[in-house]
């Protein structure tokens, strides 16, 4: 009787020992927390990058890597709750789209590295302390929009065009700051900028319709809002032959004429890889946060669709350097 | 101002106007302040542009809208009357859970419906004789008219009637034998339905549906609600229901006037709240005004039949 206890006892513990010793073999996975501002678009294909950048690294779902996705739903207090969450079940990393989130990120915690994403401007958000190095445990990529290299394309696809019009949300800090750039280049370039503001996606319509007759062009910044309701934009200047430029090239083929910007899906690959660095034992502040401004970076869409609807006809210089023709 | 602007906001208005009238209902009909709006309106869009986006007929999609609007409504009916929660209350929770329902109904954030067949395509073969350009106010003014008469007539049933009372004095009805719960659940459901119609509508006319489509929408139903009823003062319901749709075609043209002349005036675009909210007070204060000027005029200071005219506003 005493030998088969004897014996059993043995087996637990090898059993035991041998669990703790493949648990060492197998290291656990890497847990990220991943945290976006709202469901959208542009910010989904930047999560869809970096969750793809990973992969393509090795790091594949659910077995080298776990992810915790979140959704603060458009309110800023459910950030600060996600942050708290991420904290608590100490994940590896958090990956926070967006400002607001990035500031309830770093506001919680100031150990778990974040790798920042779509934040336009994270000195000015009080995220670090300069581009070249945050000074905390925050880096990652901005999405500073090449606004003046957009309203520069308007002048070579409309060289007639004096009056720009503008739709944003002015309670949108990344909009306010983009506007901002966007008539400083006006001013250069003697071109009148119209501003129409709006607070919500229903308000976009009778915007749009209050800048007919007043512009040849419209012109919409990354704005959250604006972007929402872009479908309400194209309907009015399809009606009145209107040209339409966006800074997001994904939004081309809802009807817009051109966009030269930032891929969201690109953003987000280029997020993944300083992820990589982090996860290989780089220090966040030791890595610079970068920005989009390169030339191979930025994606030229243009929709020939669109410039049946206005009649326009477009170069065959300018067709050559366009990444992606929509026709018609 | 040309006249395609003014076109626009007599669109808008009247579409608005059927959520103008859910508003009306509740707020003062029902005397029940009722926040499920902002979660109904894009409960409506949502539901329409799901079914038409994904190849269904627009006709049954607007049907559907309806249906769940009043189920809204029902909701919040419930949660005050059975689950004793403050009006108020009710109407935030079910505003807040629409929020996530509104995203499952979509499967994502925003669903366009550029170059889709809305029902104003659809109306089109019906009205051959009328020019697109009017056709598309003209269908919203009969809709709208089609409505005033139907909720004039509602109200003027058994029903309908206890309704009114059970905003006017509860206490009293419930005495009497009628069953208050009933009554506001009924009022609720009615009221959302419309709400909800009225976003469908907005989806089809503005070309997509947006789950942050519907913030402020309560705001600007308050708003128009108060300008019509003291702009036309007449107490019955027949001029009621015809004030506060005009209401709504008033604060619309506000709000256009303010979006394109404001600026001249040297505003900031961040003060668009600022300009329609002082265009608002101006429009309620004029009338005002002009009432304490005749009354000063007319010299008749010590006859209290002359000073019953000061109705809260």
């Amino acid at each position: 009787m005493k030998s088969i206890i004897k014996f059993l006892g043995t087996c637990v513990i090898l059993i035991i020992l041998g669990l703790m010793f493949s648990s060492l073999i197998l290291a656990a996975p890497l847990k990220i927390g991943i945290v976006q501002i709202v469901e959208h678009p542009a910010l989904d294909a930047a999560r869809e990058g970096f969750i793809t950048a990973l992969r393509e690294a090795g790091l594949r779902e659910g077995q080298e890597v776990l992810y915790d996705l979140q959704n603060a739903q458009g309110d800023f207090n459910n950030a600060i709750s996600i942050a708290q969450k991420f904290k608590d079940d100490k994940v590896d990393m958090i990956v926070a789209i967006a400002t607001p989130t990035a500031q309830a990120a770093l506001q919680v915690n100031k150990e778990i590295p974040i790798i920042i994403n779509a934040v336009t401007d994270p000195v000015a958000a009080n995220l670090a302390q300069s581009w070249e190095s945050s000074g905390n445990n925050v880096t990652g990529m901005s999405d500073a929009a090449p606004n003046a290299l957009q309203i520069k394309l308007i002048t070579r696809l409309l060289p007639q065009v004096k009056n720009i019009g503008t739709i944003y949300n002015a309670g949108e800090v990344n909009s306010v700051v983009q506007v901002e750039e966007v008539k400083n280049t006006c001013k250069e370039l003697n071109l009148n900028l119209v501003e129409v503001t709006v607070s919500s996606s229903s308000d976009v319509l009778m915007a749009a319709q209050s800048l007919m007759g007043r512009v040849e062009v419209i012109y919409i910044v990354t704005d959250n809002t604006a972007v929402s309701a872009i479908e309400s934009i194209v309907k009015v200047c399809n009606q009145e032959k209107i040209a339409l430029i966006v800074a997001d090239p994904s939004l081309v083929d809802k009807g817009a004429l051109a966009s030269y910007g930032i891929d969201y899906f690109n953003l987000g690959k280029r997020s993944g890889g300083i992820a990589l660095q982090v996860i290989q034992g780089a220090k966040p502040s030791e890595i610079p946060l970068q920005k989009m401004d390169d030339e191979k970076d930025l994606q030229f869409v243009i929709n020939l669709k669109a410039a049946k609807v206005l009649g326009l006809s477009i170069s065959e210089e300018i067709l050559s350097e366009a990444d992606i023709i929509i026709k018609y | 101002m040309s006249i395609s602007i003014a076109l626009h906001a007599l669109e808008q208005g009247l579409i608005f106007g059927i959520m103008v009238l859910g508003v009306f209902l509740t707020y003062k009909i029902l005397d029940f302040p009722d926040l499920t709006v902002d979660g109904s309106f894009t409960l409506g869009a949502a539901v329409t542009a799901t079914i038409i986006f994904s190849g269904g007929s627009p006709l049954w999609g607007t049907w559907l809208a309806v249906i769940s609007g009043s189920l809204a409504g029902l909701f919040t009916g419930l949660l005050h009357t059975k689950l004793r929660l403050s009006n108020l209350l009710s109407g935030i929770l079910t505003m807040t859970l629409l929020y996530s329902v509104n995203l499952r109904i979509m499967g994502k954030p925003n669903v366009p419906l550029l170059g889709k067949v809305t029902l104003l395509e659809e109306i089109k073969v019906y009205f051959p004789y009328i020019s697109e350009n009017y056709l598309t106010p003209f269908f919203f003014l009969l809709l709208v008219i089609i409505i005033k008469f139907a909720l004039d007539l509602f109200l003027s049933t058994e029903i309908g009637l206890a309704i009114i009372a059970t905003g006017d004095n509860e206490q009293m009805i419930k005495s009497l034998g009628a069953n208050t719960d009933l009554t506001k659940i009924m009022g609720l459901s009615l009221s959302n339905a419309l709400v909800a119609l009225s976003g469908a509508f907005f989806a089809q006319y503005s070309g997509f549906a947006d789950v942050n489509m519907g913030l402020g929408t309560i705001v600007s139903g308050l708003a128009s609600v108060i300008i019509g009823i003291s702009i036309i003062r007449t107490p019955t319901i027949f001029w009621r229901t015809i004030a506060v749709v005009i209401g709504s075609l008033f604060y619309r043209l506000i709000m256009i006037i303010a979006l394109r002349y404001g600026y001249r005036l040297g505003f900031e675009p961040g003060d668009l709240k600022l300009i329609s909210a002082l265009l608002v007070i101006v429009a309620l204060t004029v009338p005002l005004i002009k009432r304490k000027i005749d009354f000063l005029t007319s010299f008749n200071l010590g006859r209290k039949d002359l000073q019953n005219n000061h109705k809260e506003v």
